[in-house]
C-alpha cells in the first residue's frame, strides 16, 4: 500500500521560494539562526534554472559566509576592467588594470552560476534548511484574513504551511503575480539578455587577455552593437571558457523586431571581439530577463506573511550591472527582519514587515536604485546617448589617430564640427546636464 | 508483492562528450541521472504495488554519490532504497555487477521473499542488456526481457502475464513468480511523486551495504578482479564519406521531386530497383488473372 497517504501537515517557520542568490541568502541566514526553514526550487537542482553573466561581487557574500573563498567554485578574480564604446568596425575604450586586485581578498570574481548556486545551496543545507528541488509553487495559501500562511506545490498533497513566505522566485515571480502581490512584468521594465559560453583552453585565454593564474578580465560594451536600442554587452573570462552576451530592453527589441540571437551573432563577429573568441566551442546558450525598471518600477515589497527579495522584487542596478549582490543583501535583510520579529515575539504582519522596507531603504539596495532613478527614462527619451555618441567618439578617434598629412588643428575642428552637426552646441550642453542630473 | 528494482546512475547522455584522442567517455562535470530505461522499470513496479499492495525497494551498486539516484527514486514513490557500495566493487563488468546485485537481492529475500525483480532493458552507457539476465540466472528467476506491458498479476496463483516485444511481433507470455522483468522504453509514463514522497525522499536514511551486508561470499567475483571483459579499443563510427544531396522541392509540383528522388534511390540501389521491377511485373500479372 502507498505509504504516507495521509501525511501529517508540515509546518515551517519560513518557506523560501527559489534557490537563487536571494533565496539562498535568506534561507542560509534563517537556518543558521536555528529556524525551521524549507526552501523550494522548481529546477532539478539549485542553479539549473539560473542564468547570469556572471560576476560575483564578494562583499554581499562575504557578509553571509566570510570564508566563502575557501570552498566556493570561483573562476577568476578580475584584475582588469575594460569599457568599450563600439562602432561597427572599431571600439574606443578604457582599460583599468591593477595589481592590487591580485591581493587577497579578491573583490570581484567570474563564476559559473550552475556550479556556484549548487555550492551556495550546499551551505544552506549544511546550515540546516531543508531544500527540495523539482517543487514548483503553484500558489500561496491564505487564511480568511488574506494573510499568507503557506504555499501549494504542484504535486499531490501539496499544501505546506509556514509563519512567513519569502518569495525569491526570480524575475518572472509567477507566484507573486498570480497572487496579485505585484503586476505582471512590463516589457518597458525588462531587459532581455542572451549569452554563450565559449570554451577555449586556459592557456589560450591567458594569452589573449594577457593574464595568468586566476586573473580575469571583464569587458563591458555599449554602442552600435545594440543597434540604437538601450542595452549593453559583456565579455567575461572564466577558467577555460568565455562568457559573451548582450542585452537590450525588451520593449526596444519588440519595437525594432530584433531577436537577441541576431545581436549576439553580430557581436561575436565584431572585429574587436571575433579574435578573442576565435576557435572556441560554444557549449551553452542561455537567455534571461533582467528587471531593469529601477526604482520607479519597484512593486510592494512585503505584506501579511510575505516578502519579496532579489529579482522578483526588481532589485537590479542596470547601470553598474549589479543584481546578484543586491539579491543576496535583500535576502539577508528579509531574513534578519523575520529573526528580529521572532525574537520580539511579533507576527509577520504587514505592519511589522515594514521593518524590512526600512532596512532596505537604509541599504545599498534602495540607495543605489534611487540614485539612478531617472537614468533609464532619460536614456529612452534621449536616444543620442546610445545612438550617436559612441559612433561620433569612434570617428573622432579614428580621425585623430590617423596620420594622413593634415595638421592637428584642422582635425580637431573637424571633430568638433562632426559633434555639432549631429547634436547642436545646446544639445551637447544639455546632454551633459541631463547625464549629470540623472546620475546625481 | 515484494518488488525490487535495480537501477544505475549514468552520465546524462545529452551532456556526454567523447575524448578526441582516447575515444573514452569524458564523465567529468557531466551530470548524473537515473538510467532512463530504469524509469520504466520503477514506474511499472510502483503500478503493481499500487494495485496489489506490498513494497518497492530500489537498489543500486555504485559509488556513494549514487545515493542521489536512489533518493530520486524514493521521490517518485519507491518505499525503500539500498545503496550497495564498496571500494572492491569498482571496475565491475556485467558479470561482476550481476553477481553483486544477485547477492544483495538474496539478502533482501531473507528479510522477506522477493516476488518480482525489475530492471531497465539496458543502460545507456554500457548498452549490454546483460545485467538483468545475469541476475535472473544466478537467482534462478523466470526471465522476461523486453517487456512492453504487464497484462496481469495473479498473486495467489503466483503467476504473471506480460507482453514481450519480439522480432516480428508481440509475444503474450505467462510465467510463474518469482520472476525478473526487463522493461522496454515507452511502456509507461513516469509519475510525478506526491509532495509527501518528496519530503520523505529528502529525509530518508538510505541503507548502505558493503560487501559483507550484501552477502558477498567470493570477493574474487566482484569488481575488476571478477570482470573478464576487456575493452581493447573504443572507437567512434566512421562517418559516411558520400556527400548528402539535396533535391529541390516545389510545393506546386511535388511529383517532380518525388520522381527525382525515386530515380536517385533506384540508381543507387540496383537491388531495390530489380526487386521493384519484379514486384511490379508480378502485380500486373496478377491483375491480368482477375
Amino acid at each position: 500500500m502507498k505509504q504516507n497517504a495521509n501525511p501529517p501537515i508540515e509546518k515551517f517557520d519560513v518557506i523560501v521560494v527559489g534557490a537563487g542568490p536571494a533565496g539562498n541568502a535568506a534561507a542560509y541566514t534563517l537556518a543558521k539562526a536555528g529556524k525551521k526553514v524549507l526552501q523550494l526550487e522548481r529546477g532539478e537542482y539549485p542553479g539549473s534554472k539560473n542564468v547570469q553573466g556572471a560576476i560575483l561581487y564578494a562583499d554581499a557574500l562575504e557578509k553571509l559566509i566570510p570564508d566563502f573563498r575557501d570552498t566556493a567554485p570561483l573562476e577568476r578574480h578580475i584584475v582588469e576592467q575594460r569599457m568599450w564604446l563600439m562602432e561597427n568596425a572599431s571600439h574606443l575604450g578604457t582599460h583599468f588594470r591593477s595589481d592590487q586586485y591580485n591581493q587577497q581578498p579578491g573583490n570581484r570574481y567570474t563564476i559559473i552560476r550552475a556550479r556556484f548556486d549548487k555550492w551556495f545551496s550546499d551551505q544552506v543545507q549544511k546550515a540546516g534548511a531543508l531544500v527540495l528541488c523539482e517543487m514548483t509553487v503553484s500558489e500561496l495559501l491564505r487564511d480568511e484574513t488574506g494573510r499568507v500562511i503557506g504555499v501549494n506545490v504542484d504535486r499531490a498533497n501539496g499544501n505546506i504551511y509556514a509563519d512567513a513566505v519569502i518569495l525569491a522566485d526570480g524575475v518572472n515571480s509567477l507566484v507573486a503575480s498570480r497572487a496579485g502581490l505585484r503586476e505582471d512584468i512590463k516589457p518597458a521594465n525588462m531587459a532581455l539578455a542572451v549569452k554563450e559560453m565559449i570554451f577555449l583552453p586556459k592557456e589560450t585565454i591567458d594569452a589573449r587577455f594577457n593574464i595568468q593564474g586566476q586573473e580575469g578580465v571583464v569587458i563591458e560594451m555599449m554602442g552600435s552593437i545594440t543597434e540604437g536600442m538601450l542595452g549593453t554587452a559583456f565579455l567575461y573570462t572564466n577558467k577555460d571558457s568565455i562568457a559573451v552576451g548582450i542585452g537590450c530592453m525588451l520593449a526596444d527589441m519588440k519595437a525594432q523586431k530584433t531577436t537577441p540571437a541576431e545581436l549576439l551573432e553580430k557581436l561575436k563577429r565584431h572585429p574587436s571581439i571575433a579574435p578573442l573568441i576565435a576557435g572556441g566551442e560554444t557549449r551553452e546558450y542561455a537567455a534571461h530577463l533582467i528587471p531593469e525598471g529601477g526604482f520607479d518600477a519597484l512593486p510592494q515589497l512585503y505584506g501579511d506573511g510575505w516578502l519579496l527579495v532579489g529579482d522578483s522584487a526588481g532589485f537590479v542596478n542596470a547601470v553598474h550591472r549589479e543584481g546578484s549582490n543586491l539579491a543576496m543583501i535583500s535576502g539577508q535583510l528579509a531574513a534578519e527582519t523575520l529573526l528580529e520579529l521572532a525574537a520580539a515575539g511579533l507576527p509577520a504582519s504587514a505592519a511589522n514587515l515594514a521593518r524590512y522596507k526600512a532596512r532596505l531603504d537604509d541599504s545599498i539596495v534602495i540607495k543605489d536604485l534611487k540614485k539612478y532613478r531617472k537614468l533609464p527614462d532619460m536614456l529612452h527619451k534621449q536616444p543620442q546617448f546610445i545612438g550617436d555618441y559612441p559612433g561620433l567618439i569612434n570617428q573622432a578617434a579614428f580621425n585623430f589617430f590617423s596620420v594622413d598629412g593634415r595638421d592637428k588643428q584642422t582635425k580637431e575642428k573637424e571633430i568638433i564640427t562632426a559633434f555639432r552637426e549631429r547634436r547642436s552646441l545646446f544639445g551637447l550642453l544639455g546632454d551633459a546636464f541631463r547625464l549629470w542630473r540623472a546620475t546625481r | 508483492m515484494n518488488i525490487v528494482v535495480c537501477i544505475k546512475q549514468v552520465p546524462d547522455s545529452t551532456h556526454i562528450r567523447v575524448h578526441p584522442v582516447t575515444n573514452t567517455i569524458m564523465r567529468q562535470g557531466v551530470p548524473a541521472v537515473i538510467n532512463p530505461y530504469d524509469l520504466f522499470a520503477i514506474e511499472e513496479a510502483l503500478r503493481i504495488r499500487d494495485a496489489h499492495g506490498g513494497k518497492v525497494t530500489v537498489i543500486t551498486m555504485g559509488p556513494p554519490p549514487a545515493a542521489v539516484a536512489l533518493r530520486k527514486a524514493l521521490a517518485y514513490g519507491c518505499d525503500e532504497a539500498v545503496l550497495i557500495t564498496d571500494k572492491i566493487f569498482s571496475g565491475a563488468d556485467t558479470l561482476a555487477t550481476s553477481y553483486v546485485l544477485a547477492s544483495a537481492i538474496s539478502m533482501l529475500g531473507k528479510e522477506q521473499p522477493v516476488d518480482l525483480v525489475f530492471t531497465g532493458k539496458q543502460t545507456i552507457d554500457g548498452d549490454t542488456a546483460q545485467v538483468g539476465p545475469g541476475i535472473a540466472k544466478r537467482l534462478d528467476l523466470e526471465l522476461l526481457t523486453y517487456v512492453a506491458k504487464i497484462v496481469a498479476v495473479d498473486q495467489a496463483a503466483g503467476k504473471i502475464q506480460v507482453e514481450r516485444r519480439a522480432e516480428g511481433g508481440v509475444q503474450l507470455l505467462e510465467t510463474r513468480l518469482p520472476a525478473l522483468i526487463t522493461m522496454l522504453e515507452g511502456s509507461n509514463e513516469m509519475r510525478f511523486g506526491t509532495a509527501p514522497d518528496v519530503f520523505r525522499a529528502a529525509r530518508a536514511e538510505i541503507r548502505t551495504w558493503d560487501r559483507n551486508s550484501a552477502g558477498i561470499e567470493d570477493i574474487k567475483k566482484v569488481g575488476l578482479k571478477g570482470s573478464p571483459t576487456i575493452v581493447s579499443r573504443v572507437f567512434g563510427p566512421t562517418p559516411r564519406d558520400e556527400k548528402a544531396e539535396q533535391i529541390a522541392f516545389d510545393p506546386a509540383a511535388p511529383e517532380v521531386a518525388t520522381a527525382a528522388l525515386l530515380e536517385k534511390i533506384l540508381a543507387d540501389s540496383p537491388k531495390v530497383a530489380k526487386e521493384l521491377a519484379r514486384h511490379q511485373a508480378g502485380e500486373h500479372a496478377g491483375a491480368r488473372h482477375e
